[in-house]
């Protein structure tokens, strides 16, 4: 079976020759700014790696040829059974590690045998953020600066720990599980600053993104995705590239009245940071709760990323992915900063693997789509007008009430959800995990909640063209075009780390934990862990000089809720019509949160 | 002294009494705490009533596990063996066995009595008049009165009340029949026992209309109501019915007394039978 694969890939890697070959020198591939990815430490202090985002390490310890010989070093459990999809951060000798709710935060001292604990940190969350708030209680992450760890709970709290003690430091309240409200993302701190966004769209909440001042924890500005500019932080310096965002008020009057009010674009995602142009980029999520019919309009500013001043939080630019969304495509992707030749060019640029299945490449200074292609199987849209910066969407494929509308590609959780992916500056490559999925949309269902009946078509998710449901891809952001990509059984919803020994790392819902050739996807490595694998790996240098390579396993989260919530697998319309397409996760894994920590004999 | 030996022994009595209850068997139900009229932790609901007397009937103690009807509401209580029964859900969700409905109701117009009624979804005045809905948000969809409206072009004057609100205030969902009682909007279309509820509360009592047609193209306005056990459970599926059906008069009385609109299921997409 190994083998056969590995000649498969030979194939591809023949296919790949020439364009390898053409490549001009490494120097002119596109590299992260300096000053967002300076040189590697060795440590890996947000889950991001860099302001950049790339989750790109420098170590070479580990490398194509001997990868095959990496071990457990060591492993610890969580203690939690639900989706673990933080990633672990290192801070000098210490490992901290966020668990999904309760949100524990464990300080592991890796100077010692076994990394044994070093303390933890209960924040004890209100349990009836379980019962009352939306969808699930993952946790993405904590970060780390100046001597404390960030994190925030499901209950609305950023914390503020001290990474040395675990003492906490300040919490401060942010929201309301009462009212749907909670906070899942991973905060990016920058300069004096504490980022943090809310989730819980599906409730009517009213997204955001928060700065709180990181001595102290009190606000500092907020921005809502929705509503007057007064509120978005639109000031006269906001200078979108597209005709379609200028305007006054535009959160307001592309609503019926008062829908902006509930409007949805909560910020749940990534972050990233330029420190020269002093700019922060964020994601909007998607429009709600209300029907897409009910909310006539291009639903500003949902489904979009905002270029903020990072001092101020005023906006400086926006595009919108999706105006109008009608497919719950949230818009809280990694966002990579990348410097590249483009026709001829130096530019500034953003990258962007988007739920709606294209790939955009952004002029960072200004918000311009240089290039927006599909690195996944689509039906629902043909492509994206570079004029008007528009989504050209396939009406025969919209979702309306009343109508059976079969293989409508991708589905609710996109081409690609929130996991993120990694870019390589040695190989020019972004490693894509995705998803390869397809969804009939049948005739009316009726369900009850709060007492109340109401319809929703029958959404059955299912696998897309190939039979398979994940991919793992790697996109030559130069070119514009898919380089190799490998299929998975079930979705890929790890994150993904690259090195410089050119071995890429990711993970898969059965559970393996899977080293590739950076330059030709070539299976080198893999483990399999305990439990189904949705954290983001990381690599580092340890106390002793070597590189370690951690990774959090335990299945859950959207995809995973069929085995981490218990679903029923007879019921294919829960976790929003995903379960029928993950109906055999429950044979292939089981739940339980583990870190595997790995490294060279 | 006498009086007060005769009382001892009512006390025995009834300790003996509760005793023997308590060791026979238990009721165990899974509700939401605070969600009137269906239920509420005061068992003040017309659910707490009717599980009252299928607890008396089956010679049964009721014991409750709460939660929030939301999203992963099943899951966590009938599915984690935390209780056996919900007293009310539409009998179509596939995670559960249902017994035959107990009981169909209808969207309603909810408005001021000192206003024109509104009859039909086809009443011109709707074009104009400020309409609340409930907002459902669980995956876009809402219900059917809205997409309803939304079919005929009106949109712009409709306003969303979330149906969940605010959880630490008393049900939440009445939110909707408040706003038509200050004039906020003009008015509302609600579920049936909500509605029917709320507006018989509200100072003066407001006016309830079933929403006409019951079947507006594929859309119901109406929902017949059972009561939901897990799925391998035909036993008290089976027992539960026998009590429904066997206290009919009964029950009808208690939804009588909580002002549950009750209609018939729809013959045809002209209207509700009375």
């Amino acid at each position: 079976m190994l083998g056969r694969i590995s000649s498969r890939l030979c194939c591809m890697l023949i296919l790949c020759a020439f364009p390898l070959a053409a490549a001009p020198g490494e120097s002119s591939l596109p590299a992260p700014p300096t000053s967002a990815a300076p040189p590697d430490d060795g440590q890996w202090r947000m889950p991001a790696k860099n302001f950049a985002s790339t989750r790109f390490s420098d170590l070479t310890e580990i490398n194509t040829d001997n990868v095959k010989n990496l071990q457990v070093a060591f492993n610890f459990s969580t203690g939690v059974n639900k989706g673990h999809e933080a990633a672990p951060l290192v801070v000098g000798s210490t490992m901290y590690i966020v668990s999904p709710y309760p949100n524990i935060l464990y300080a592991l001292d890796l100077a010692q045998p076994g990394a044994p604990m070093k303390w933890k940190y209960e924040p004890k969350p209100e349990p009836a953020a379980q019962g009352v708030a939306c969808c699930d209680v993952v946790n993405r992450g904590a970060a780390y600066s100046v001597g404390r760890i960030y994190f925030n709970t499901l209950d609305n709290m950023t914390i503020a720990v001290d990474a040395e003690s675990g003492k906490e430091i300040w919490r401060t309240k942010l929201g309301s599980i009462n009212r749907g409200e909670t906070m899942t993302m991973a905060p990016l701190v920058v300069k004096d600053k504490v980022l943090v966004g809310n989730s819980g769209g599906e409730y009517g909440v009213r997204g955001w993104v928060i700065a709180l001042d990181a001595k102290t924890g009190i606000q500092k500005w907020k921005a809502y995705s929705t509503g007057p500019d007064v509120d978005v932080l639109i000031r006269p310096d906001f200078k979108p590239f597209y005709d379609s965002d200028k305007g006054k008020n535009l959160g307001v009057t592309s609503w019926p009245p008062n829908a902006w009010q509930q409007g949805g674009g909560t910020v749940w995602g990534w972050i990233s940071y330029d420190p020269d142009l002093n700019l922060i980029y964020h994601g909007t999520a998607n429009p709600g709760p209300w029907n897409h019919e009910q909310r006539p309009g291009d639903n500003k500013w949902t489904a979009g990323i905002f270029a903020r001043d990072a001092d101020t939080g005023q906006a400086r630019w926006f595009y919108q992915f999706t105006p109008h969304d009608i497919h719950d495509w949230d818009g809280i992707n990694e966002i990579i900063l990348l410097d590249m030749e483009w026709k001829g060019q130096a530019r500034k640029v953003l990258v962007r693997p988007e739920r709606n299945a294209f790939l955009y490449v952004i002029d960072r200074t200004n918000g311009e789509v240089l290039s927006a292609e599909p690195f996944a199987y689509t039906n629902s849209a043909t492509g994206v007008d570079l004029k008007t910066g528009r989504l050209q969407v396939n009406a025969d494929k919209e979702p309306k009430l009343n109508r059976t509308i079969r293989d409508i590609c991708p589905t609710a959780p996109g081409a690609k959800d929130w996991n993120p992916s990694a870019y390589s500056p040695r190989t020019g490559l972004l490693y894509i995990p995705h998803n390869n999925l397809c969804m009939d949309w049948q005739s009316l269902e009726a369900n009850y909640i709060a007492g109340t009946p109401y319809v929703g078509a029958e959404v059955k998710m299912k696998p897309g063209p190939g039979g398979n449901r994940g991919e793992f891809s790697a996109w030559d952001v130069q070119n514009a075009r898919k380089r190799w990509s490998i299929k998975e059984n079930f979705p890929v919803w790890s994150g993904v780390v690259a090195t410089a020994g050119n071995v890429v790392f990711y993970g898969t819902m059965e559970g393996w934990f899977k080293a590739v050739h950076a330059e030709t996807g070539e299976l080198l490595w893999q483990f399999k862990t305990g439990s189904g694998i949705i954290g983001q790996p990381i690599t580092y240098r340890g106390p002793d000089g070597h590189q370690y390579v951690a990774v959090l396993s335990g299945v859950g989260g959207w995809s995973g809720a069929i085995v981490a919530g218990d679903l029923d697998p007879r019921d294919g319309t829960a976790a929003l019509g995903f379960v029928n397409a993950m109906a055999d996760l429950k044979q292939a894994t089981t739940k339980g949160g583990s870190l595997y920590v790995f490294r060279l004999p | 002294m006498s009086s007060g030996c005769r009382s001892a022994l009512v006390a025995v009595a009834l300790l003996a009494l509760a005793d023997c209850s308590a060791s026979a068997r238990e009721l165990r139900i899974c509700a939401d705490p605070n969600n009137l009229p269906f239920s509420n932790d005061r068992l003040e609901g017309f659910e707490n009533k009717i599980i009252d007397l299928i607890a008396h009937e089956l010679d049964a103690a009721v014991q409750y596990t709460w939660r929030a009807q939301r999203r992963g509401f099943i899951r966590n209580t009938l599915g984690a063996k935390t209780c056996d029964l919900t007293a009310g859900s539409v009998a179509s969700l596939p995670m559960l066995k249902f017994t035959k409905s107990y009981y169909r109701s209808t969207y309603v117009f909810v408005g001021r009595r000192d206003l024109p009624e509104i009859t039909s979804l086809d009443d011109p005045a709707l074009r104009t008049l400020k309409i609340g809905v409930h907002l459902i948000g669980d995956d876009g969809f809402n219900v059917p009165p809205a997409h309803a409206l939304a079919r005929r072009g009106i949109i712009e004057n409709v306003r969303g009340y979330s149906l969940y609100g605010d959880y630490r205030e008393q049900n939440p969902p009445a939110d909707l029949i408040k706003a038509v009682a200050v004039g906020e909007i003009d008015v509302a279309i609600a579920w049936g026992p909500l509605g029917g509820y709320f507006a018989a509360r509200q100072s003066p009592p407001l006016r309830v209309t079933p929403v006409v047609p019951a079947l507006d193209g594929l859309l119901p306005m109406t929902f017949a109501i059972a009561m939901g056990v897990r799925r391998d459970d035909e036993a008290l599926q089976h027992e539960i019915e026998a009590v429904l059906a066997r206290r009919r008069s009964d029950i009808d009385a208690i939804l009588s007394s909580y002002h549950v609109p009750l209609v018939q299921a729809p013959q045809t997409a002209a209207g509700p039978a009375p």
